[in-house]
């Protein structure tokens, strides 16, 4: 259907460079202020860049620690404060937070043709709740730390830490509204704000990851906000609500907490496809396999995505059945990623593959997210995860999720979108060589993990002296991390310094199709200058054809080499 | 060499672990087919069909539900199969026989509390019969814990105000790993020690007498016995470790305390170290020696005493008659009758003050375990 | 596969932002939006709800023991008094509907000062309990509660588990205090919305949605207390 003649909606003739989004107001006041989409992505992508770092650092001092059975530099006390550091900021500053505030925020509208989400001002104000919630986690941080991992387990929370857990809750939970505010405004947005022709079946696929996502977001959140604010209040005001002391159930808290943080791990993972499938069908040049089941899948996803939380709990004492049911949904819930798995190698079968930047990252993607989500099957499953949970096993597990998964599928992203997003071109080669090194190093960092965790290593431990078998598969993790670690601050040297130094980028240097590439890059303030009229579904590739003129064009220069003979 | 290494599984020690085990393989055989399968296709494929290749690229297709539906069922029926072995292992797990001995544990930062049906008790380690199934109950005395035993393949929450069951049959003799795998604060990684399966008529022995064989008892041996019974050897051992002091010759020396002060130990300083220890913390160490106020009657006390004060002297592994006499006091009689050692947990909860503010008393279902484990 | 054709007018309504097409559009999208929040609030107060059905399950003599402290009677004017400032949101949105100002500024005056009535009977109700030490913590009534409890239960004395009285009062100032939040952010978006009627702001004079989502929000928040009312003051007798 792409007629070779599409007006490209954004680009108006030899001036793009005055009217871009980035040119659009140089003040300081014109960023914090803006109520532009693409600002505010780019606000949120510096921010949680930067706290990504952050908690990097804090995985860096985890992984030296423990090469050595009796720790190396830190208390056992500072040991528990940078893990924790870790996992919180990790989960809430970064993974859940950024795909859908960065390339959400930035390419929804975009993609779906219309000029801004739905409610820009609350889109300001999701990134200012997101901000206070993080500076008053970082105030916790510098005032003594918080000790009680990531899942903030009651009583330890509630009762018994004397660190600055309720500071840290408070930041929490603030930054949860950042969430359900983003979820409003997407599904705002989804709902009302496509082009004229932009059916829900001709949505990118992204859109419906970044909605089934949304979903999560406005669902789950406020219960796991309820939750932590409430051991606020037992901390300071002893409302005796999780503590058995007082006739509380101790386990309670762990459903509540579950039933946000499973569907939160889903709200990691779907942007995540979202993008896997943009890059596998644009970089394949060929039409995503199944359309509808990827699309679909989504959404069971999201939906069983709620009925699985006691499979955290096998081992808390809930009731015998409670972990039949959830364990067999569990299992349930891996079907739609299977799904997606298959549909994603099939779409390159016939396909004419191009090996740029971002398809590297989705191939590592594929084969390590096959492999952490296998591996989730061994924890869904309640037999096996007596002896597993809470073991190195289960750190593996997630990290292969979310490093593998979500963080390769970040990258890819961000390369894919880079162009567009900046107006600036980076070195291929470099980003090239640097997605294997991060395959390599991933694989060396967390494979180990899970020997580590079947001999039963227990997670959150600082010394293992009393076990020092296990100490050779720490120091293979080690090292692998140091190889990630290089890995994962390699593009932020390149990516800057496209900024400054890169070739200009072209409105579509993928030629790939969708509505973002019909603008320029970087695109106006208005995105489109006029709205356009969507016809046909984004993935019209044609590998076929595409190949043809690859052969004629082949055909052409040897002929001209040959002449030269 | 540590590094060359490299142990590829857990030891295998109880009635779950074959079952396990086969459970745990075909699971990543699974893994590894599925892997392979999906590594392979993807990598065959773009390289196959990489730009530039001269292959057919004609009739693609974009939709299949015969496709879609085989790898929609395969995963689901694989999964279900996978469903129903793990559940039918689990449900085994959690039922225990009825003949199965009954030992009680009580868990509390950071340490093992464990008391043996008739009375003897151990910390941080449990001792079990081989081939016999013996089921713990458990409850924590503050915050959440788990008792797991990686060679057992068990595994389950200790949780305050309330029981929580395990139960295993060990199947070879051995001392294995015993870690406390619910994060419950600072020293969580220390909680922990052994588990360690004997064959019956020697557990029978070992339960019969607290571990020791039986001897001719000195005020230094007696001393000697409760130390071991009470479980301070799990800790303090002939040379200092991360978990505590050695005691060894310690006697008439200086130490010195983390708040910077010093003192000589005398009799005095024993006494006080071993019922209240948090009044001077060693320097190097935390508050993790249980309070054994309430729980030891002065005469324990005194036995220990002269039990650390020959502890690295070659009499310590003979004690002669000759420190008996010298000691000052009576000799105490052999039958060290253990209801004069501690009395009940719920006491020796009790006795634990409130030592860093966020301490707590235990509930009072603490003490029943207790008494039900006296009363057998 | 998209082309351009000068697509769309842009009608120059005043109340337009300019990320929309039409006003059909922007108050569609309105809508949805407030829904979703709404949803969203459904989950935040679920939880709640849930924590506290469980606790009633299983503490039901407890609960019910400890509920007889509270004031029905202020609790039933406080309920009316939020059913008609309902009825006063209602009005105004129709008023919004026929664009008569006066009549939109008058209803929605009559509704804040119903919300504010609210919050007033609420601050006594909470500063008796807590001159009777009905709070959870160490200073907890329990004397009160004991009383309380012989003098409801016609077998005379019963066992009141103090921690279980403890937690009903935990949940009832949580849940009552976190309705009372929404009440506070009520009226003032109640009053925001008086000052943009007031000034004639063209967001709302020309477009009614903006009250209509107001008024959404205002049934929400009294629909919350239509499930609180009876969970807390109008317990039946366990037997
Ligand atoms: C991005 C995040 C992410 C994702 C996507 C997943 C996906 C899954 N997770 Fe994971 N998980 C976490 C993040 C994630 N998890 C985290 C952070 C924790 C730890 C939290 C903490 O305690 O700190 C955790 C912990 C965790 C546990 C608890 C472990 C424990 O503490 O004891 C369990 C147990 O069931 C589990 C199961 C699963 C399952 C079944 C899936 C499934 O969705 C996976 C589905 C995918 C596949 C199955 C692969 C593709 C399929 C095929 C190739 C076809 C073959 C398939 C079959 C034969 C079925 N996870
Ligand atoms: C998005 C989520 C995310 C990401 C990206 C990562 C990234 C990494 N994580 Fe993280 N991790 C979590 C989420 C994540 N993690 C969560 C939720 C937990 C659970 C926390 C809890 O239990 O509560 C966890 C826990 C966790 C543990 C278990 C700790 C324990 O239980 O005791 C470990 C151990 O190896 C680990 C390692 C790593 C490593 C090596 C990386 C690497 O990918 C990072 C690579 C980067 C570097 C290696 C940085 C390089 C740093 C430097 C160069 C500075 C070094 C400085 C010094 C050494 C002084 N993580
Ligand atoms: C759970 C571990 C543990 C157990 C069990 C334990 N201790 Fe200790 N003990 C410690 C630690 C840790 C210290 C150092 C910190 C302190 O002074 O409290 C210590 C210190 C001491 C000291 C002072 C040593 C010095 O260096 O000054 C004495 C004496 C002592 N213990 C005796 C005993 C006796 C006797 C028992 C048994 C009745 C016992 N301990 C049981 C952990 C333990
Ligand atoms: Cu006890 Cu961890
Ligand atoms: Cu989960």
């Amino acid at each position: 259907m792409s007629s070779p003649t599409t007006a490209k909606a954004g680009l108006p003739p030899e001036q793009h460079e005055e009217v871009s989004y980035l040119n659009d107001g140089h003040t300081i006041a014109s960023w914090l202020l803006t109520g532009d989409h693409k600002r505010i992505a780019m606000l949120y992508l510096i921010s949680t860049t930067f706290f990504f770092f952050l908690g990097s650092v804090a995985a860096g001092l985890v992984r030296f620690e423990l090469t050595s059975p009796a720790g190396v530099v830190l208390e056992s006390e500072t040991y528990n404060k940078v893990f924790s550091s870790h996992g919180v900021i990790m989960v809430f500053l970064f993974l859940v937070v950024a795909i859908p505030a960065i390339f959400g925020n930035f390419f929804i509208p975009l993609m779906i043709g219309a000029r801004d989400l739905a409610f820009p001002r609350l889109n300001l104000a999701s990134w200012y709740m997101y901000m206070t919630g993080g500076i008053l986690i970082m105030i916790g941080f510098i005032a003594g730390g918080v000790d009680t991992g990531w899942t903030f387990y009651t009583p330890y929370s509630s009762m018994y830490s004397n660190t600055q857990v309720s500071l840290v809750l408070v930041g929490v939970f603030i930054g949860g509204f950042s969430s359900i505010t983003t979820g409003v405004n997407f599904i705002a947005t989804i709902h009302k704000m496509r082009a004229p022709g932009m059916t829900w079946f001709r949505l990118p696929l992204f859109v419906w990851a970044m909605y089934s996502t949304s979903l999560l977001l406005i669902l789950g959140t406020p219960v796991v906000a309820i939750t932590l604010l409430l051991v606020v209040f037992e901390r300071l005001f002893k409302l005796p609500i999780f503590s058995p002391e007082l006739g509380g159930d101790p386990v309670l808290f762990q459903h509540l907490f579950w039933f946000y943080s499973h569907p939160a791990v889903y709200i990691m993972i779907l942007p995540a496809f979202g993008i896997i499938s943009e890059l596998i069908a644009n970089f394949s040049r060929k039409r995503i396999f199944g359309y509808h089941f990827v699309a679909f899948s989504s959404i069971a996803i999201a939906g069983l995505g709620f009925l699985v939380w006691g499979h955290h709990m096998f081992i808390s004492s809930q009731a015998m059945y409670e972990s039949v049911v959830f364990s067999l949904i569990s299992f349930l819930v891996a079907v739609p990623s299977a799904i997606k798995i298959f549909n994603w190698t099939t779409t390159i079968y016939k396909g004419n593959v191009v090996m740029a930047a971002p398809m590297v990252y989705a191939v590592g993607f594929l084969l390590i997210f096959t492999v952490g989500g296998l591996t989730g099957l061994f924890l869904g499953s309640i037999g096996t995860d007596v002896h597993l949970t809470a073991t190195y096993f289960v750190v593996a597990h997630f990290h292969y999720v979310m490093v593998g998964g979500t963080m390769l599928a970040f990258l890819g992203g961000l390369h894919y979108w880079w162009p567009k997003m900046t107006g600036r071109m980076y070195s291929e080669g470099i980003a090239i060589a640097n997605g294997i090194l991060m395959f390599v190093g991933f694989n060396l960092t967390f494979f180990p993990q899970f020997i580590l965790g079947w001999l039963g290593m227990p997670r959150r431990y600082h010394y293992y002296y009393f076990a020092p078998e296990f100490q050779a598969y720490h120091i293979m993790s080690t090292l692998g991390a140091s190889v990630l670690g290089l890995g994962f601050a390699m593009p932020a040297f390149y990516l800057t310094y496209s900024l400054f130094k890169g070739p200009k980028a072209p409105a579509n240097p993928w030629n790939a199709h969708g509505l973002e590439w019909e603008t320029a890059s970087p695109p106006p303030t208005t995105n489109f200058l006029e709205i356009p009229i969507v016809l046909d579904e984004v993935y019209d590739f044609d590998p076929a054809s595409e190949h043809e003129q690859d052969m004629a064009d082949l055909e052409a220069s040897e002929n001209k080499s040959g002449d030269k003979h | 060499m540590q590094f060359f290494n490299f142990p590829l599984s857990p030891p295998s020690a109880s009635n779950f672990s074959a079952e396990y085990d086969v459970l745990f393989y075909v699971l990543l055989g699974l893994t590894l087919f599925f892997t392979v399968i999906v590594s392979l296709a993807v990598l065959i494929f773009i390289f196959r069909y990489k730009k530039g290749t001269k292959v057919s690229r004609s009739r693609p297709i974009y939709e299949n539900l015969f496709l879609e539906l085989t790898w929609t069922i395969v995963p689901l029926v694989l999964g279900l199969i996978m469903f129903y072995f793990g559940t039918s292992l689990y449900v085994k797990m959690r039922t225990p026989p009825k003949d199965a001995t009954e030992i009680y544990v009580i868990g509390k930062q950071w340490m093992w509390h464990v008391e043996h049906g008739n009375g003897v008790r151990e910390n941080n380690t449990l001792h079990v019969p081989v081939g016999k199934p013996v089921k713990l109950t458990m409850i924590s005395q503050d915050v959440l814990h788990a008792f797991y035993i990686p060679a057992f393949r068990v595994q389950e929450h200790v949780v305050p105000g309330r029981y929580t069951q395990l139960w295993f049959t060990a199947t070879k003799a051995g001392e294995y790993h015993l870690f406390c795998n619910m994060y419950c604060g600072t020293q969580h990684s220390e909680m922990g020690g052994k588990v360690v399966a004997m064959e019956p008529k020697e557990f029978q022995e070992w339960l019969a007498n607290g571990g020791q064989s039986v001897a001719p008892m000195t005020m230094a041996q007696a001393g000697a016995k409760t130390f071991n019974k009470v479980g301070c050897n799990s800790c303090h051992g002939s040379e200092d470790t991360l978990r505590a002091p050695s005691l060894y010759g310690i006697f008439g020396k200086r130490r010195v305390f983390s708040d910077g002060t010093s003192a000589v130990a005398d009799d005095e300083y024993m006494r006080s170290s071993i019922l209240r220890p948090y009044d001077h913390i060693t320097s190097g160490y935390g508050q993790t020696m249980p309070v054994y106020e309430g729980q030891l009657t002065e005469e324990d006390v005194l036995n220990l005493t002269a039990y650390i004060k020959v502890l690295g002297t070659p009499a310590a592994t003979v004690p002669t008659s000759n420190i008996n006499r010298n000691s000052g006091v009576s000799a105490v009689s052999g039958n060290n009758n253990p209801t004069s050692l501690s009395t009940n947990a719920l006491q020796y909860n009790t006795a634990d003050p409130d030592a860093s503010p966020t301490r707590r008393i235990g509930s009072p279902a603490v003490g029943a375990v207790a008494a039900e484990g006296k009363n057998r | 596969m998209s082309a351009n054709t000068d697509s769309l007018h842009h009608s120059h309504d005043p109340g337009l932002k300019h990320q929309y097409e039409d006003m059909a559009q922007q108050s569609e999208t309105y809508l949805v939006g407030m829904w979703t929040f709404l949803v969203s609030e459904v989950m935040f107060f679920g939880a709640l709800f849930f924590i506290y059905t469980l606790y009633r399950w299983n503490y039901q003599q407890d609960f019910y023991i400890a509920h007889e402290h509270l004031d029905v009677r202020m609790g039933a004017f406080n309920t009316t008094v939020l059913l008609f400032s309902s009825f006063t949101m209602v009005m105004a949105v129709q008023a919004a509907q026929l664009k008569k100002r006066m009549n939109v500024m008058g209803y929605l005056a009559v509704t804040v000062l119903c919300a504010l009535t609210f919050l007033v009977v609420k601050f006594f109700e909470y500063s008796s309990k807590f001159a009777d030490h009905l709070y959870p913590g160490v200073n907890f009534n329990t004397d009160a509660v004991k009383a309380f409890g012989e003098h409801a239960l016609e077998n005379g004395h019963v066992a009141v588990n103090m921690n279980h009285a403890q937690l009903f009062y935990g949940l009832y100032f949580g849940m009552t205090g976190l309705h009372a939040v929404h009440i506070i952010v009520g009226i003032g978006i109640l009053i925001s919305l008086i000052r943009l009627w007031f000034n004639k702001a063209d967001s709302v004079i020309h477009d009614y949605v903006p009250t209509e989502l107001v008024g959404l929000y205002w049934h929400f928040v009294d629909l919350v207390w239509i499930f609180l009312f009876p969970l807390f003051y109008l317990m039946p007798k366990p037997h």
